[in-house]
């Protein structure tokens, strides 16, 4: 089978995008593909939190490293570098999963990238995830105040309990644009 | 790209070692392993393979292979670091299981890895064999830690089989799904 379409969801100027079905046993591993990510307010990155059963709190527990590679649009300038500010240790925070976020200032700059859960249902294991989103960011427009930041994240909910829920958000305000779209893998 | 799931192979609790030995050949160039809370039977444990020529001159599952790690991890009681090289991890055309996913996974009841190994064009006669892999684990000191390991088989007889273990005890739970990638 590989990858089977679940659904998806398409931001307009909202607080959140939440999967708050098609995630149960049916699959051990799930994938969300980001894809042109924009906030309404420049610079908020994505972020994404879950929950078990029909809770809504998107407050469980994660701990996760996060690190990037960078590039400037003029190759002025690069960076491989760890990220301690965008990590959590036993937190409750929304999960940065893109360094950052460009506004509609730019609308040709967006984010994109995945989210892969493993094993959501499951009640015996913690629950690993990783993510990879890729970042045009601009200060100005310019070549030398433009970068491409490729953030890499994993990390575990830190829950025995079976998630079934998945919240996208913007860190601060809300999601402009953007599609996320939930498959199984099998 | 799509992924043709191919076999499964679920961990029967107490296994030595778990892997395929079919389904790998030239109908796909590339072929994915999806490994699904795998959890050793001994803390500290390492998850690793190994693959071998069973069609070509075999020697067994050591091939040599030469690789590269790097990990990042973090955690309540572990201060954050990397990406960092994993130098006791890496093997310049060595024959051993190579490690992959993570290190040093708990074996408590909630702990074990996860990941994706991509294997390059096994079937080639011509060519080393690629493959490239991203886990993430829980380290037996509770603590994230997410691993990336790449590197060739180098080997020009073709790779048909397959083989995954713990660096020691037992595989004592997880599903590991083989796709082709078309």
């Amino acid at each position: 089978m590989g990858l089977t379409f679940i659904s998806s969801q398409t931001a307009s100027s909202d607080s959140s995008l939440d999967f708050t079905s098609g995630i149960d046993s049916t699959y051990n591993e799930y994938l969300f593909t980001i894809v042109n990510y924009k906030p309404v307010t420049d610079e908020k990155a994505l972020g994404f939190q879950v929950d078990t059963g029909t809770n809504t709190s998107y407050a469980q527990t994660i701990t996760s490293t996060f690190y990037k590679g960078g590039h400037q649009q003029n190759g002025g300038w690069s960076v491989l570098s760890y990220n301690p500010d965008e990590d959590q240790a036993e937190g409750i925070a929304l999960q940065k999963i893109s360094l950052t976020g460009e506004s509609n200032s730019y609308p040709a700059m967006t984010s994109s990238g995945s989210l892969t859960l493993y094993d959501p249902s499951n009640s015996t294991y913690v629950k690993h995830f990783t993510a990879r989103v890729n970042t045009q960011y601009t200060n100005n427009g310019t070549d030398a105040q433009t970068w491409a930041i490729d953030a890499h994240i994993a990390g575990y909910v830190n829950t025995t309990t079976a998630l079934t829920r998945v919240r996208f958000a913007a860190l601060s305000g809300n999601i402009l644009t953007g599609t996320i779209a939930l498959y199984g893998v099998s | 790209m799509a992924l043709t799931l191919i076999s499964t192979d679920t961990s029967d609790g107490s296994d030595a070692t778990m892997g395929f030995t079919s389904g790998i050949d030239s109908t796909y160039d590339a072929y994915e392993f999806h490994f699904i809370n795998m959890h050793p039977e001994n803390e500290n444990a390492q998850f690793s393979f190994q693959v071998n020529c069973a069609t070509g001159n075999t020697t067994g599952f050591n091939n040599e292979i030469t690789s590269t790690a790097f990990n990042t991890y973090h955690g309540a009681s572990k201060t954050a670091d990397g990406p960092k090289i994993e130098d006791d991890k890496d093997q310049a055309n060595g024959t051993a299981y190579q490690s992959i996913l993570s290190r040093r996974t708990g074996a408590e009841t909630k702990e074990s890895v996860s990941g994706i190994l991509r294997l390059y064009a096994p079937s080639s006669t011509v060519y080393v064999k690629h493959f490239m892999s991203q886990g993430q684990g829980y380290h037996f000191e509770d603590y994230s830690l997410t691993m990336y390991v790449a590197g060739y088989i180098n080997a020009t007889e073709a790779v048909d089989e397959i083989d995954f273990k713990f660096d020691n005890g037992e595989i004592q739970g997880g599903v590991i799904k083989m796709f082709g990638v078309s």
